[in-house]
């Protein structure tokens, strides 16, 4: 079997490890940046830990990885817990963010480690690190130094790097945040690609949420040390569970609303509602700019603050009649300028609400 | 949870508590063994191993002026050497080192080479050179000692080259300027509110470097027959070691004093850069 | 923005006509005026200096070309004195850069800001420039024929280190101060060679199924070899020039190069030649340069790695 063979659906699962972390506790002199989180990973299942700066997800990750003890739980890869096992003995790859690729080292040299650590054949080690390049389409590179490559290739050289040693699980620390916006875009979907290739559970620290809905099975959502939200992008996306899912998550608007009978009524619709099941009274209505139409027959009243050109969209800010601004997402074609008095309605007989904080 | 060694030990970034103790202690007896002789020799008196204050007390009281007379001429004369010495630095290498950063970049490479070579041309080298530079200027500055100030300024250039270019560096004085010129400043208010008030680490620093180069300058003051606090030491030490020795101490005390005030004031917000090379979430 | 009255030096805007060029000229060279202070100081006291200790050697006291004094180079008392300069400042420099390095290592994982390296950069920044003289006295004191040490070993265990000679006011006995200089430069120039060490790499050597000792041997010690080696050249270089201790230590005695000059500076004539101290001079010129360029070379393959 080598490393690039496409694997069925059967031998995918069992290619990657099954990863749990169970009420994990991590403590920063008193304060907790891990506060009973919990996790579980399917085999061949590629997970992105979204999030803000210092919300948990690489401490999470390195805690994962064994780079950093922890004060609480357990963290079990295969059903095995491995607090007591080093990181250097946890058959994981990790790529880090930058400057992770051993400078005296040619490319090759750097994907042979592994499998040097592991008292590979020098004949075999050699052939597998070239076969790796060649996966992530750096054969010609062999005898390239770090400094002689560019950001993204030397992010390319960490991958194979991590993954000619056929690990259990692989780690992602912000891989792409250190890269030119093209470039990111083009070797998250080849990541995404080899993973689904080899089938690795695969876990994505990320603090970009366009990242992070375009590569993962499913997203978790954190902060604070807690996981907020868990899901599918899709389910993400249209049923935030909490306010700050539905900002972190495309953008929102915050509407005040009353619920009862698991109906709210926003601008004069009423729309049934989504999300975690809340007891009667005020509650907020999440909208999506999108959810938002210009239409001259509709009952929402309001002004054009400003408008944006955004290449394949139009997003306007407005204020309504009780002074609330709604952001609004439409088709270029429909021109506003500041001041003009336009006319809106909600689409959809949906909207997701969470509780007034 | 087990807690054994932090990560970074296990994995090898840091030595273990143990291992750092270890080295440490036995470095830092083995360094401080020297320095506490020359205390014990201050207080010695004969033969027996007795120990009197008397070497301390007849320094500082009020006769040893006429006694010890060429020892407080050098050091006032080192003073006055570290005092001229900065000027030189100030006046000089300073306007110099600001000019070329902002108008001649290219030039900026030929500066630091100029500024490096006094290191591999020592002292003991350039003094061969000097001594018939300095018949000149005997002769028409007259020879007080204020004059070897022009050497030592050469001397400094390493240190104080780099302390204030570093400065330089960290605070972008290009774009500093550019920004104080859009908004109407002229060169010299460029100069005085903007840019030294941000160049005062690097300038103190350069100075307390230069201060302590020059007060243990000893190559070239001795070889042009000059006096100086080091030279004045040695030739004490010849009819009285005890208070060489005790100058010597002091001098080692105050140049360690001064260093380790540069040593805090120029504490940069770099400790904040080095804990941004960890991911803090 | 076109047109704009400064970048446009040929148009006068509102005229049209060019202005003299001879002005513009004019105005590029003011600037190097302010330049000339420092190049004057400069050509007097570094650049002169420099030239005459490097020719005089090739003149006699008539002022007649000769190469009487660069055979006197290799007289073997000079000889000697280069290999003992050789001698004292490579083994100076080996036990002062691994002592050094060591100590860096232990410092690894402080408080930059810290107490202690404070402490320790100050005290060595003192012990590796300014020391000179100083350090003749602390040794003098402490295993001088009256020494600290040496008192006590003879009254405790009735050893006298002395046996053979004052060894102290010879070759041998320079290599004790000087290693007492050479570690703390170490601790000075190889510390930020250590600290550019990232900790990414030992991270990932533990992700790859590495141990500390597969860290150290095949990524810390070869990314850290050039700084190291260069940290070394820069020892030898220090010991080799360096002038005071030797000078307080050893009052009569031209063992070492530096002391060789001082010789003939003192007095005017030295094995028959006038001149032997510009020689000498030439010669350590010579060695500084090569050792200085080889520091530079390693400078540079460290800065190509620890970017």
């Amino acid at each position: 079997m080598t490393l690039t063979q496409p694997s069925s659906p059967a031998t995918a699962a069992s290619a990657g490890a099954t990863v749990e972390l169970i009420d994990v506790v991590k403590e920063y002199s008193g304060q907790r940046a891990l506060d009973e989180i919990g996790l579980r990973v399917a085999p061949g299942e590629f997970v992105a830990l979204l999030g803000p700066s210092g919300c948990g997800k690489t401490t999470a990750l390195r805690s994962l990885a064994g780079l950093e003890s922890i004060d609480g739980g357990e963290i079990r890869i295969d059903g095995t817990n491995v607090a007591h096992v080093p990181t250097n003995k946890r058959d994981i790859g990790m790529v880090f963010q930058s400057y992770s690729l051993f400078p005296h080292m040619t490319s090759l040299e750097n994907v042979e480690f592994g499998l040097r650590m592991r008292k590979v054949a020098a004949d075999e080690r050699r052939a597998r690190a070239l076969e790796a390049l060649e996966m992530v389409g750096l054969g010609t590179f062999a005898q390239r130094f770090a400094h002689q490559l560019s950001g993204g290739q030397q992010q390319r050289v960490a991958l194979a790097r991590a993954l000619v040693t056929r690990p259990r699980v692989l780690l992602l620390d912000e891989p792409l945040s250190a890269l030119d916006a093209k470039v990111r875009v083009q070797l998250r979907d080849e990541i995404r690609r080899i993973q689904t290739d080899l089938g690795i559970t695969t876990l994505f620290v990320t603090h970009d949420q366009e990242e992070a809905l375009a590569v993962a099975d499913r997203v978790a959502v954190m902060r604070a040390g807690v996981i907020e939200q868990i899901g599918t992008p899709e389910e993400l996306y249209s049923a935030p569970a909490t306010p700050f899912v539905a900002n972190f998550v495309g953008l929102s608007n915050r509407v005040d609303a009353q619920l009862s009978g698991g109906e709210v009524s926003v601008y004069g619709s009423t729309l049934v509602a989504l999300g975690t099941p809340l007891p009667d009274g005020p509650v907020t209505a999440l909208v999506r700019p999108e959810d938002i139409v210009i239409d001259p027959s509709g009952t929402i009243d309001a002004t054009v603050l400003t408008s944006s050109f955004l290449g394949s969209l139009r997003r306007t800010i407005v204020t309504t009649a009780d002074g609330t601004s709604l952001s609004v997402q439409h088709d270029v074609g429909e021109r506003v300028a500041p001041g003009d008095s336009i006319r809106l309605r909600l689409r959809g007989n949906a909207v997701s609400v969470a509780a007034r904080e | 949870m087990s807690r054994g060694p932090s990560t970074a030990v296990r994995i090898g970034t840091e030595p273990s508590k143990i291992m750092r103790g270890v080295i440490l202690t036995i470095v830092g007896v083995v360094f401080l063994l020297p320095l506490i002789a020359m205390l014990e020799f201050t207080f010695r008196q004969g033969f027996e191993g007795e120990h009197t204050l008397d070497h301390w007390t007849t320094l500082f009281s009020p006769d040893s002026a006429r006694t010890y007379r060429s020892l407080f001429t050098g050091i006032t004369n080192s003073f006055l050497l570290a005092a001229v010495t900065v000027g030189i630095v100030l006046v000089v290498l300073l306007p110099t080192m600001i000019l070329v950063h902002l108008q001649f970049p290219k030039l900026r490479r030929v500066l630091e080479f100029i500024c490096i070579i006094p290191i591999t041309v020592p002292a003991i080298v350039l003094v061969v050179g000097l001594a018939p530079v300095y018949a000149i200027v005997v002769r028409v500055f007259g020879g007080s000692i204020w004059t070897l100030a022009f050497a030592y300024g050469i001397t400094v250039l390493p240190y104080a080259y780099r302390s204030i270019q570093s400065n330089l560096d960290a605070v972008d004085v290009i774009t500093l300027s550019e920004a104080a010129r859009s908004l109407g400043a002229g060169w010299l208010n460029v100069l005085w509110r903007v840019l030294l008030p941000n160049l005062r680490r690097g300038i103190l620093a350069a100075s307390f470097i230069s201060v302590a180069v020059v007060l243990g300058e000893f190559t070239i003051a001795s070889l042009l027959n000059r006096v100086n606090l080091q030279t004045a030491m040695l030739q004490i030490s010849q009819s009285d070691p005890f208070v060489a020795v005790i100058c010597a101490l002091l001098a080692l005390v105050l140049a360690f004093i001064l260093l380790l005030v540069i040593g805090r004031v120029g504490q940069p917000k770099s400790t904040k850069q080095a804990k941004r090379n960890r991911s803090d979430s | 923005m076109k047109g704009d009255a400064e970048s446009d030096t040929r148009r006068h805007p509102l005229t049209g006509s060019a202005p003299a060029p001879r002005f513009s000229r004019f105005r590029g060279l003011l600037k190097y005026v302010g330049l000339t202070p420092f190049a004057v100081y400069v050509v007097i006291f570094l650049a002169i200096p420099t030239v005459l200790a490097v020719v005089t050697g090739f003149f006699d006291a008539e002022g007649g070309f000769t190469l009487d004094n660069i055979s006197g180079l290799f007289e073997p008392v000079v000889l000697n004195a280069f290999l003992s300069s050789f001698g004292v400042s490579a083994l100076s420099a080996v036990i002062g850069s691994i002592v050094g390095a060591l100590v860096c290592y232990a410092l690894l994982g402080t408080k930059p800001d810290g107490a202690l390296r404070s402490v320790i950069s100050s005290g060595s920044s003192v012990l590796a420039q300014f020391g000179g003289v100083m350090l003749a006295f602390a040794f003098i004191a402490f295993i001088g024929s009256q020494g600290l040490v040496t008192v006590f070993l003879a009254n405790t265990f009735g050893i006298d280190i002395f046996e053979n000679g004052i060894w102290l006011y010879q070759v041998p006995g320079l290599l004790l101060p000087y290693i007492y200089f050479q570690v703390p430069l170490m601790i000075i120039t190889f510390m930020p060679a250590l600290e550019g060490l990232k900790s990414q790499w030992a991270e990932a050597n533990a992700t790859l199924g590495g141990t500390r000792f597969t860290y150290w041997t095949r990524i810390a010690f070869p990314v850290l070899a050039p700084s190291f080696f260069g940290s070394l050249l820069l020892l030898f270089a220090n010991a080799f020039s360096s002038y005071a201790t030797a000078a307080a230590l050893i009052s009569q005695g031209s063992f070492i190069v530096p002391l060789q000059i001082r010789g003939s500076l003192i007095s005017e004539t030295v094995l028959g030649r006038e001149n032997l101290a510009g020689a000498l001079a030439l010669g350590m010129i010579v060695v500084m340069v090569v050792v200085m360029w080889g520091y530079s070379i390693l400078q540079s393959r460290t800065a190509r790695w620890q970017r």
